[in-house]
This record gives structure tokens, sequence and C-alpha cells, in this order.
């Protein structure tokens, strides 16, 4: 089930384990995509910490975490090539792994639906 | 309230719009930052092919001695710039800036000598301040104009086959001449420079003709529309200094490594030595070296070192050296560059320093500028 926060992050929950990268709508925001910084695996964070930073040709922006959780793992695949979040942000383009110290959480995260309201 | 409102529009905003660019506030207009294409690939465009860029925020500005002389304009503007004027050929063009009494920058300018008058091109955030220096200080002597007109800039290595096109003449023209012609009946003026580190020019255009030309340029295969924002990426690779940014009137042209654009006549011992604004500090650093300089930094790794990050001479951040005041990711270079200011002692090319980025300390080696190698056609 994909779930979407207002600062423009999707996330995809399978057994209390999200998988978090930034929409399609950032992406298109941001423009073409230089150079990616992600969080070290173990780190834990609270819902709206810096968790990575993306940088744009022109700008740097932070990546916030969706909710409170631990990282268990990260996407080195984008630091490698950060056009693949341009090319496939929703798919091969995803940022790391969230273990979520409380999966209801994500009950309260946009749909699919709302998202695209959000930013119509 | 509404921000865009009170925004002013270039003659080709309506082109841009057609041309689906996305529309930035920049210096007081409504600009495109990017096309569709996005910055990453109108930046390499430009690189490789062609890029059309709409300037014509930018001031324009004719100077006209009263006495119709071309000589006493050329003197008159040389009293407010550290640049040798009369002395500069007619159809030629020369870089200059606008200096305050403590020797700050207070603009940049392109300056022509244009028949028996000049032709000056100055920022846009700068211009209205710009003619007004010139009216207290030369008003006397000259009449100062700032003209209503489009200005594009055509760069790249096909842009002189792109301009071909509509007037052949222009192959035999050197960068930094400067000519009258007429792209398609348009009487335009026609200088081969321009801010990309490109080969390429700039086009003075009637305002109502504006778009006319500029659709005729877009025509060739080997043009595209190009937005501010891959325009400050093409200039920082260049190592050319953005007004505000890397320059302004804390900076003085020797700390800016400005020396290449004051010339002789103008130094200690030249035939019109000094009489212009802050003219003992410039002198004193041109003879004597300034405390500190402008450098090229190429940050290791592949994080962008924005501008106002600060710079240490150290990598624990216990001895601040200077800030970066241009920086970013440069498509052509394929990683992060920046310039910034350095003690000269920090100055040296391949002297290892560290800029501050997210509370990092990342080293960074100063860099020879250009970042790239110009393609101008001397």
């Amino acid at each position: 089930m994909l779930k979407f926060t207002e600062e423009h992050e999707w996330l995809k929950l399978e057994d209390g384990v999200a998988t978090v990268g930034i929409t399609n709508y950032a992406v298109e925001q941001l423009g073409d995509l230089v150079f990616v910084e992600l969080p070290e695996v173990g780190a834990t964070f609270s819902k709206n910490d810096d968790a990575a930073t993306v940088e744009s040709v022109k700008a740097a922006s932070e990546v916030y975490c969706p909710l409170d959780g631990e990282i268990t793992e990260v996407n080195e695949a984008i630091t490698a090539d950060p056009s693949l979040v341009n090319s496939d942000p929703q798919g091969a383009g995803w940022f790391f792994k969230l273990k979520l110290k409380n999966p209801a959480d994500a009950d309260g995260l946009l749909d699919e639906a709302a998202y695209k309201e959000f930013t119509a | 309230m509404d921000d865009t409102a009170a925004l002013k529009k270039t003659p080709l905003h309506a082109l841009h719009l057609s041309l689906g660019a996305r529309m930035v506030p920049f210096a007081g207009y409504e600009m495109p930052v990017q096309y569709s294409a996005g910055v990453l690939k109108e930046h390499l465009q430009t690189r490789a092919g062609a890029g059309l860029f709409d300037v014509s925020h930018m001031g324009q500005v004719v100077v006209r001695a009263k006495s119709g002389r071309y000589e006493d304009a050329a003197l008159a503007l040389e009293s407010l710039v550290p640049v040798d004027i009369l002395g500069l050929a007619e159809g030629r063009q020369r870089y200059g800036f606008f200096t305050d009494e403590n020797g700050g920058i207070l603009d940049d300018l392109m300056i022509t000598h244009l028949d028996d008058h000049l032709f000056v091109v100055v920022n846009a955030a700068c211009k209205e301040a710009d003619v007004a220096h010139m009216q207290k200080h030369i008003g006397d002597r000259c009449d100062i104009s700032l003209l209503d007109r489009a200005l594009v800039a055509l760069q790249g290595p096909r842009a002189v086959d792109v301009l071909a096109e509509l007037w052949a003449d222009v192959a035999a023209m050197k960068f930094m001449d400067v000519r009258h012609c007429r792209l398609h009946d348009v009487s335009c003026l026609v200088s081969r420079s321009g801010y990309s580190g490109e080969d390429g020019f700039e086009i003075s255009v009637p305002t109502n003709k504006a778009e006319d030309v500029a659709r005729r340029l877009l025509e060739h295969p080997d043009a595209q529309p190009i937005g501010l924002g891959a325009r400050d990426s093409l200039r920082l690779e260049a190592g050319l200094c953005l007004y505000g940014n890397d320059i302004d009137t804390t900076t003085t042209p020797v700390e800016a490594a400005l020396e290449w654009a004051m010339q002789k006549a103008r130094r200690t011992g030249g035939a019109r030595a000094g009489d212009f604004p802050g003219a003992a500090r410039i002198l004193g650093e041109l003879d004597n070296g300034a405390t500190r300089r402008r450098v090229g930094l190429k940050p290791e790794g592949k994080a962008p070192v924005r501008g106002h990050s600060k710079l240490y001479a150290d990598a624990e951040g216990k001895t601040e050296i200077g800030e970066v005041t241009s920086g970013g990711f440069g498509p052509s270079v394929e990683g992060p560059v920046a310039m910034g200011y350095v003690p000269v002692s920090h100055a040296a090319v391949g002297t290892q320093i560290y800029a501050e980025v997210r509370g990092k300390y990342l080293p960074a080696t100063v860099a020879a500028l250009p970042f790239i190698t110009p393609t101008y056609k001397r």
C-alpha cells in the first residue's frame, strides 16, 4: 500500500517496514538531480527529521523522515547515479527502508487519492 | 498578494511561455529559469550546439558626449571606470566595472565604442542606479539614455552557423567585435561576446521585432532556448563573476582577480593613470597585491558546495578563512565547482582547503579558472 506525506515523500508499506522515496511531483519541481546523500543504516529518526539530502543543479533540498523509525537499508544505486531518481522516482529511485516504530502511524498519512488532490 | 503582479516582462515573455518555460522572479522581471529540456540538458546543449538566452532585462545605455565627439564621451566614462576607453577601437567592446570611493565594485558592464558614442550594457538589478551614477558624475558632459530594446545572447560552438543563416557576414567577426547589421530586415547590433565561456553573440534588437528575430534563430536545428538555471552554471564553469554574488561593493577588482580588465593606460605610470573612484586603493593593490583573492575551487567528492558556504584552512573547521561566493554542479565538468575568496596565503592553485557543508568539512582544492576551455574566436 502506498502512502504519501505533504513533504512529497512516498512510502510503500510491507510488514512494518516502509520503502521511502520522493514523489514524481517532487522530482518535477526539483529538476535534474546531481547529488544524493543518504542516511546510515542503523540510524534512527523521528518524524520530520532530515534523513537525506538531494541536490539539483540549482539547489539543495532535505528529504524528511516520514515517520519514527530505524534505517534498515539504503539505495546506493542513487548515490552512484542520482539521475535514477529523475527517471524512476517511485521505483528504482527509492531512497531508504525504514523499520517503523509504530506501524499504525502510517494510517495518518495521505493515500494516493488524497495526495493527488493535495498536489493538484 | 500575488508577487508576480509587480514583475516586469521582457519582449520575449510570450515566446518563453509558448516554449514551455518555467518562469521565476529575477531582478524585478519574470524570467525563464528553464524550459522542458531542463537545466542539465540546456547547459550541455550550449556547450555542444547553440543556446538562445533572453537577457533583455539587462540595461542597454547610450553615452554620448554633448560635444558629439567620441573622445569626450570616452574620457568622461573613464572617470568612473579603471578601464582604457579612449584607446578602444571603433567597433570593439571591453569588459569593465564601476567602482566606488573605497575601491568596491558598483556593477560590472560591457563597454562598446560605437561610431561617435559609447554603448554600455549593465546588469538588470543595477541599471537604474548605474544611470543615476552616470547622470550625477558625467551628466554635465554627456547625454545618458537607457534604451528600450531587447537583448538576446546566442552562445555555443554552433552559434556562428545559426546566426549566419540570417547574416552571412557574421563569420568575419572576432571575439569582442561589434557590428550593426540587418537580421531578416531588422536593424540589430551584434557583438561577438557573451558570458558562457563559449563563442557566441549578444544581439540587441528593437523591442517590437525581438520575438520575430528570436523565433528565426530558434528555427535552426542546432539552436535551443536556455533559461537562467543553465546561464548560471555555464558562467560559473567559465569562471565569470556574477554581480551580487562574486563581486559587489565589498570586493575590489584586484581581490576579484579582474586585473586583466584594467589596461596599462589607467595603471600607475600609465598615460591616464588613476582618476577613477577608489583609484588609490585599486592602484595600490595592482602594485602590491590585495590581501585576499577570488579563486576557483574544485570540491573533492560529489557534494556541491553552494554560495555562502564557509571555507576553512583545516579539516576540523577551526580556522575560518573565507566564503564561497558561487558554487554548484558543473554539468560539463561533471562534478561540483565553486568560486570564493581566500587569503593570498591560500590562493595558490593546488592548495587544499575545506568547505563546510551541512556541518561537515569537505576537502576542496584551489583550482585554475576557468573550469572549461573557452572557445572564444580571438
